[in-house]
């Protein structure tokens, strides 16, 4: 993994979201969301179906544009959403993240390396040859070595969801964000994937994973942040969190969560 | 009898000179600046640009709500009264570009929107702009989705390409007629042109098989 250390970034936190608003026509989605991811963190962000963690976490892949809020890196952009936002601001904000979708959204038309070597190639100019021997070796690392020259269609949920978290990986982004990564797998293959996430925080990639296998959330995560109705309601270490939540609101999903049919 | 089977025999090289000089490249040359119009078209269909969404939706509208022979007779007969008059070739080449890029807009539109939206999302998550991201990522598969409406675009265009006998194309079916016209055999003339079209479209075909199973190749079955 030499070639792909996690990239050290100057400063306590990777980003800070300051008061992210974003309405769809009537539907006030984000309602000032704040929070921060510390260099090498890991937050679980959990909440209710249609809380907006979806459009959170576009947000930090300039997929979707809020109305108004920051978005600082600690390496020095910041994006005001408070003003229309460029075009270089938007493409800047997608060099310093990665996303990995629920549906995976691998490239069918191309093999398990020209998904991985496509971002680093076509937009980072990296040499093609540089490019496929990091995708190689990652490919390695998740246990996909042999699929490289493989389609999407010729491989089951769970790989492809660990060519989409390579894919990610090899762009080498400041921070990671996964939407769901496990719920469209089925059961039996998720834990294939949770593990490479899971190795990924000890080696101190940052990450916001929006999740909601809760066991996962508090084995991974350093920090859980907790949103409903646009907001965040509270947030703090998985054990506090998960555990013993203050916010009534916190307390009535977590029992949703863990005892569906009471 | 006999003279008949010896005159369909002695026409069979000029009809299929026809085909090769004239159907056949006029085909291939409309229909490629078709292309070329029709993704133009398309993307200014698709574009959020107010006037260039509008200028193209009109432009379909027009050349699918005229016929064809109609804008072939505009370019050729009816332009020179501006004072622009245009040789029989490149009228032809004109009128059925212009005419398969109308058709052809809509086909490529509509395969570009049946990309799921979550191609434009990973282009974008993996650092691309919309520009690269549809060079790269939609538009191939795009491609693979309007072969076969594409494939049936161009038949039809072999087939229409007859319509330039009447602005004095020589290709396939204005030989034919010719030697009809001396031999008084309409019947047997006629007959075999639309016996080598029907070749000639058994044979495209054939070659649209080819085609979708090399772009299939990355789709599950
Ligand atoms: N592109 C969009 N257009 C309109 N409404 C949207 C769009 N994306 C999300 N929404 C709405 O925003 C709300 C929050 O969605 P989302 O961020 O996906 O929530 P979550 O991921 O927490 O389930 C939902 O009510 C959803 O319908
Ligand atoms: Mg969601």
């Amino acid at each position: 993994m030499s070639h792909t250390d996690p990239p050290v970034v100057p400063g306590t936190h990777v980003i800070r979201v300051r008061g992210l608003r974003k309405s769809f026509g009537d539907n006030q989605v984000l309602n000032g969301i704040d929070f921060e991811v510390r260099r090498g963190g890991v937050v679980a962000l959990i909440g209710p179906s249609g809380s907006g963690k979806t459009t959170v976490l576009r947000s930090l892949n300039g997929l979707a544009v809020p109305d108004d809020g920051t978005v600082t890196f600690s390496n020095g952009l910041e994006i005001d959403f408070s003003s229309p936002v460029s075009k270089r601001d938007l493409l800047a904000l997608r060099d310093r993240s990665a996303m990995v979708f629920q549906h995976y959204n691998l490239f069918p038309h191309k093999t398990v390396l020209q998904n991985i070597i496509e971002g680093p190639v076509q937009v980072q100019k990296r040499r093609v040859a540089e490019a496929t021997a990091e995708a190689e070796s990652l490919l390695q690392r998740v246990g996909l070595a042999d699929k490289r020259d493989a389609y999407p269609f010729e491989l089951s949920g769970g790989q492809q969801q660990r060519v989409g978290i390579v894919r990610a990986l090899a762009l080498r982004p400041d921070v990671l964000l996964f939407d769901e990564p496990t719920s469209a797998l089925d059961p039996e293959l998720v834990g294939d994937v949770l593990t490479v996430i899971k190795e990924l925080g000890d080696e101190g990639w940052t990450m916001v994973i929006v999740t909601h296998e809760l066991a996962f959330a508090r084995q991974v995560a350093d920090e859980v942040v907790f949103m409903d109705g646009g907001v965040v309601v509270e947030r703090g270490a998985p054990g506090d969190i998960l555990v013993n939540p203050r916010e009534e609101r916190t307390k009535q999903f977590l029992h949703r969560v863990l005892h569906p049919f009471d | 009898m006999e003279s008949q089977w010896d005159l369909a025999w002695r026409s069979l090289g000029p009809i299929i000179g026809g085909a090769i000089g004239g159907t056949i490249p006029l085909a291939l040359t409309s229909f490629v600046l078709g292309l070329i119009i029709a993704l133009a078209v398309a993307l200014a269909r698709l574009s959020r640009v107010p006037v260039l969404s509008g200028a193209a939706r009109v432009y379909v509208s027009v050349i699918r709500g005229t016929p064809l022979l109609v804008q072939l007779f505009v370019i050729f007969y009816g332009l020179p009264s501006l004072g622009v008059t245009i040789e029989p070739w490149p009228s032809a080449i004109i009128a059925f570009a212009l005419n398969v890029g109308g058709y052809a807009a809509e086909v490529i539109r509509a395969a570009i929107l049946s990309v799921p939206q979550g191609q434009w999302e990973a282009g974008h998550t993996i650092g691309m702009s919309r520009v690269l991201t549809l060079r790269r990522i939609i538009l191939p598969q795009a491609a693979r989705v309007s072969v076969p409406p594409l494939s049936n675009t161009f038949i039809s265009l072999v087939k229409d390409t007859s319509l330039a006998s009447l602005i004095l194309v020589t290709e396939l079916f204005r030989e034919a007629q010719q030697i009809a016209t001396f031999s008084n055999e309409f019947m047997l003339l006629y007959v075999e042109a639309a016996v080598v079209y029907w070749v000639i479209c058994l044979v495209l075909s054939s070659g649209q098989n080819v085609i979708e199973k090399r772009l299939d190749r990355y789709v599950a079955h």
